[in-house]
Order: structure tokens, then sequence, then C-alpha cells
């Protein structure tokens, strides 16, 4: 169920990865970190250091990445894997598939440069791979909003027994959420602000992005809540029903194609529950997003603030009229 | 620990599983019996004297499937050896049994998900690091095929094998020269497989695969000593040990009427007591 979530202090926090591999390094002396010629690009180069003994590198090669993953799973390892969204799911999806899901053994990918963070075009921005994840039985599929949750779910996934997808991000990473209180927990969503006209639900950096637009309607006096979906697989159901049922029409955000990640998962819910509710889906589209800063790209696609909050006070005028 | 088994041992041992695929294929009337026929005297040396095993009887050298559809091979293995009994060999391919014409992993002796080919070599690599981090001496045999090897992953598997010098790894190519769309040579070439393992940084061997001897002289028992990962170049003739079946059924899938299947396990039996 939804949990009201009261949003910290805004900051940042430095390589929120390698401090939670650093707190593995210590807590968890099963664990072990691959690579594919990405560990100085996804904060690992720390843990390689100090851990050379549990730090495997395999190249340029994603593929055997996922399945020398598995054979260490297999040999009673941890497995927490790094590289690129995008290698990680388009380039070795049947190694992810077969290898790493169809035992039930806990492995964690940890994929980097989520949706449009990233200049470099369709060769690294990783648009589908929520879509991709959210089809493989058995797979957990995470998008953390920011530091503090990614840190948290990193080190929980290495305890929920299957594998586990995490977008990863990398350098200074925004921080919103309360560090002292936060907790990760599969099937968990946060409201993290409330208001009687309009909902949108919103996973990943998507959440800030939906945050910032819900202040902007504010101002033009639509009091939006912004629930917060940080676990797309297994999806939270009942709570987004709940919280859909509230308001005459929702939204989604998500760092992601609007088609097959938490759009089309809320879409599904409310479709098998027999909702007629509107719902309007905001991600990327069917045309690759452009190069750029990542204000740059969210223009282009529509998810700046302005973007977001035109097309939610939009629908809400077309629902209410 | 027992005396190392003699090789009239492995000997009846290969014949058992040639027996046990031909069974497997009866109910059916079809299945992959030129590999299990191929593969016996090679599954008899691994499993019958080059593996070794723990205090509790079970293997601690550890053997991974990469070719899923000769699980056939490892199923009748696998039955010789007392894990699964003939009764249930016998629905192989049949709906709702475990005994699956390609398994996924989980079903007693199967390590890993084969059978959608390129993927094993990678996962018997990660088990040889991991046992090797771990500090324990396990080898790891896997198996797979020279058609297989047009998988680019096999390849990535094969850099990284070297590059680690993961000296607990054997490959075993199951060297057919046959594949669903034909003769391997013709469909994609893969020579010089042994050339090609060695630029990559295994120590290598070509073997006869069907002669028992040789291949107890080229598999290496469980805790070889050495620098560098071994491929062994498995030379095996589809159907080997049935006659008809060598010569007239050297194809990627056998179908015949039971009449044939009977004939088959009668000239199997002949090979036995001429």
């Amino acid at each position: 169920m939804s949990t009201v979530t009261t949003l910290g202090a805004p900051g940042t926090v430095d390589a929120p990865f390698a401090e939670a591999l650093a707190v593995l390094g210590v807590t968890r002396p099963d664990t072990v970190v691959l690579a594919a010629d990405l560990s100085r690009y996804t904060d690992v180069a720390d843990f390689a250091q100090r851990y050379p003994h549990r730090f495997v590198q395999v190249g340029m090669a994603e593929q055997n990445l996922m399945g020398v993953g598995a054979g260490l799973a297999k040999a009673g390892w941890v497995p927490i894997i790094t590289t690129y969204g995008v290698f990680a799911t388009r380039r070795a999806y049947e190694q992810v598939a077969l290898a790493l899901s169809t035992g039930r053994r806990p492995v964690v990918i940890a994929a980097f440069l989520p949706g449009i963070t990233t200049p470099f075009r369709a060769t690294h921005q990783a648009i589908d791979d929520i879509a991709l994840m959210r089809n493989i039985p058995g797979m957990t599929v995470v998008d953390p909003m920011d530091a503090i949750e990614l840190r948290a779910a990193v080190l929980a996934a290495v305890d929920l027994g299957g594998p586990v997808y995490v977008r990863g991000l990398r350098g200074t990473v925004p921080a919103q959420l309360d560090a002292d209180t936060y907790r990760y927990e599969v099937g968990a969503t946060h409201l993290l602000r409330d208001g009687a006209d309009v909902g949108i639900v919103a996973t990943g950096l998507g959440t800030t992005w939906a945050l910032q637009a819900a202040e902007r309607l504010e101002s033009r006096a639509v009091r939006t809540a912004v629930l917060h979906v940080p676990t797309i697989k297994p999806f939270p159901t009942a709570a987004v029903l709940a919280f859909a049922s509230r308001f005459p029409a929702i939204a989604s955000v998500e760092n992601h194609s609007a088609t097959g990640g938490l759009g089309s998962a809320i879409a599904e819910a409310l479709s098998t529950a027999g909702s007629g509710r509107p719902l309007l889906r905001l991600g990327t589209g069917q045309e690759w997003p452009p190069a750029g800063s990542l204000e740059h790209i969210r223009r282009s696609v529509g998810l700046d603030a302005a973007g977001i909050a035109d097309r939610v006070a939009e629908l809400l005028r077309q629902v209410t009229r | 620990m027992n005396a190392r088994p003699d090789a009239s041992t492995i000997e009846d041992l290969a014949y058992r599983i040639r027996e046990l695929v031909l069974a497997m294929c009866v109910g059916r009337g079809q299945g992959y019996a030129g590999q299990g026929l191929a593969l016996a005297d090679l599954m008899a040396e691994l499993f019958g004297r080059a593996m070794r095993r723990g205090e509790d009887g079970g293997y601690r050298d550890r053997f991974v499937l990469s070719t899923g559809h000769s699980a056939i091979a490892l199923f009748a293995t696998l039955g010789a050896l007392g894990w699964y009994d003939q009764k249930e060999l016998e629905t192989y391919g049949m709906d709702g049994s475990r005994i699956e014409e390609s398994p996924l992993e989980g079903v007693p002796g199967f390590e890993i998900t084969g059978g959608a080919l390129g993927q094993g070599l990678s996962q018997a690599l990660g088990i040889a690091l991991g046992e090797r981090m771990a500090g324990r001496d396990t080898t790891v045999y896997c198996l797979l095929s020279d058609g297989e090897l047009q998988e680019g992953q096999v390849w990535e598997a094969a850099m990284a094998a070297g590059h680690h010098r993961a000296a607990n790894l054997v490959a075993i190519v199951d060297d057919n020269r046959m594949q669903a769309d034909g003769a391997t040579a013709e469909v994609m070439a893969v020579e010089p497989i042994d050339a090609k393992f060695a630029a990559f940084g295994f120590e290598v061997v070509r073997v006869d695969g069907n002669d028992p001897a040789a291949v107890a002289e080229a598999v290496p028992p469980g805790g070889r000593s050495a620098a560098a990962p071994l491929a062994i170049v498995l030379r095996t003739e589809p159907g080997h040990g049935v006659p008809s079946f060598e010569t007239g059924h050297r194809v990627h899938y056998i179908r015949a009427e039971r009449a044939l299947w009977e004939r088959a396990a009668a000239e199997l039996a002949a090979t036995r007591n001429p």
C-alpha cells in the first residue's frame, strides 16, 4: 500500500552506487562485482580496487558478462553485474532471460544511463529497458528516483532471492528522499505530494520531473498529487488503482518510452480492473530522442516541467469539460 | 576412495547409456538419438571416471551441458548411474514429463539452461572462476558442439577463459560435423577449431570421440594442474554403436517407426555379443 513519504532537504550524493558497494563489501562477503569495460563509468572502480579478488572484468562482451555472472551465482556468489542499460538489455537479453532468470538465484543487474540521461542518442539512451525486463518471469525491476533510493534498492536487492534489474545513477546524483528514514521495499509506493484535482504516477527521474510539473500546476490552481512507484515489477497494482480512483484522470511520467514501461503497467492495471479512468502516458515517443544536455532532451520530448504541466492541464480540461 | 574404474567398467557404462538412449526414443518414435549414441563414450568417461565424487557420493567436479539438444546423453548417463529410473526416462519428450528434449536448469544433473546455443561456456567459466575464488578445487567440464561455435558468445567466453587462465575449465567440443541446416562445413565452416581455441589461450587436443581408449587419454581427471584452460575437440560419429544409424541416419534428429528402434536395439546388442 501507499505510504506518505516526506522528502528531505534537496541535496546531492557523490557516487551512491559506490557507497552501496562499499557497504556490501563489508556486510556481504558473498558478493562479487562484474564489469564489462565500464567500471570507471559506473562507480565500480573503488570496489574493484579494494576487493580485487571479488571483482571480475570481462571486457566489452555483455553476453559473456551475463553468462559469467550466472556461473558465479551457481558457484554460490551473489553477482552484481554492471554495465549500461542498453547493453544489459538489448545486447544481452537472451542471456539475462535464460542464464540469469530460469533459476531462482539472487543476482543484481545495475544498469546505468537510464532513459535520456546521456547525450548520446539511440546507442546509449536506454528508453526500452524496463519494457524488456518487465517481460522476464521472476525479474524484479526497480527505477530509483534519487541517490537515496538507489543506494537502498541495491542493498535490498541482494536479499530478494532472484534476479533484480536496478537502473543505476552515477556520479553526483540528486538526493531528495530522507536518508535517515527511507527504506526500500518491493511493493511500496510513496505519496510524495497530495492534491485533489489530478494525480501523477511516476518512477525514476520521472518522479522529480513530475514534482517539478506539480509545482507549476499548483501556481495555475491545479492541485496535483504525485505517487512515486519505484518498483515496476512486481507492479503495486492495488496501490496504484486506489490512487487513480481519487481523480477524474491520471497521468504517468517516466524516463523511458511511454510504451511498455510504467505507463503501460498502469494501463494494464486500469483495464484489468475495468476502470475507464483516462490515463495520459508521458515518456519518450516513437522517435529516437535527440542528442544534447538533459534539459534540451527533456524539452524536445516534452518531459520538461512546462511540457508535463501543460499536457496534464490539458488532460484535466478535457475530462472536466 | 575406490580404485579408479577400469576400461571395461567404462565400456559397460557406455553400452548402458546407448541402451537407454534407444529406449528413450521408442515411446514417441523420435529424439536426438544420433547425439546420444555418439556421446556415450565421452559421458561414460566423464561420469564414470574423470569427475571426482565427494564423500557423500555426489560429484564435486561439475558438468555443464551447453548443447541442450544433447540432453538425451546426460539423462541416459544419469539413468545408468541410478539418478533416474528407466520408466521415467522412457517418457522422454512426452507431455508433462520432466525428461524434456532440451530442459531448463534445475532438473537433476542440469546445471544450466542449455539449448539456446552458445550460452554454456560463459556459465561454465563463471562457475570455474567462482569455485577458484572460493578456494575450492573444482574442475568444470563444458560440453558444446561444433555448430554452436558459430555463436559469437562462445568466443567472448573463450577470450575471457584464456585471459583469466581458467585452468579448471575443460571445454569439450562435440565435433559431429552436422547442424540443423546440413553439414557444418557447408552451412558455416568452423575449422580449424583447434587453432581457434589455441589462439584464445587454450591448450588443445583432438581426439576420436568414439575410441574409448583415446577418450580416456584426452579427458583429464578432475583437479588437472595446468596454467591454461583445455579444449578437447572430440570427433564423434552420430549414431555410433548402431550400424544402420551410422550409415543411414546422419541427421540432426531421428524419427522412425517402432520396428526400426527395435532393430537398432538389436544391432546395438549385436555389437556387444557378436
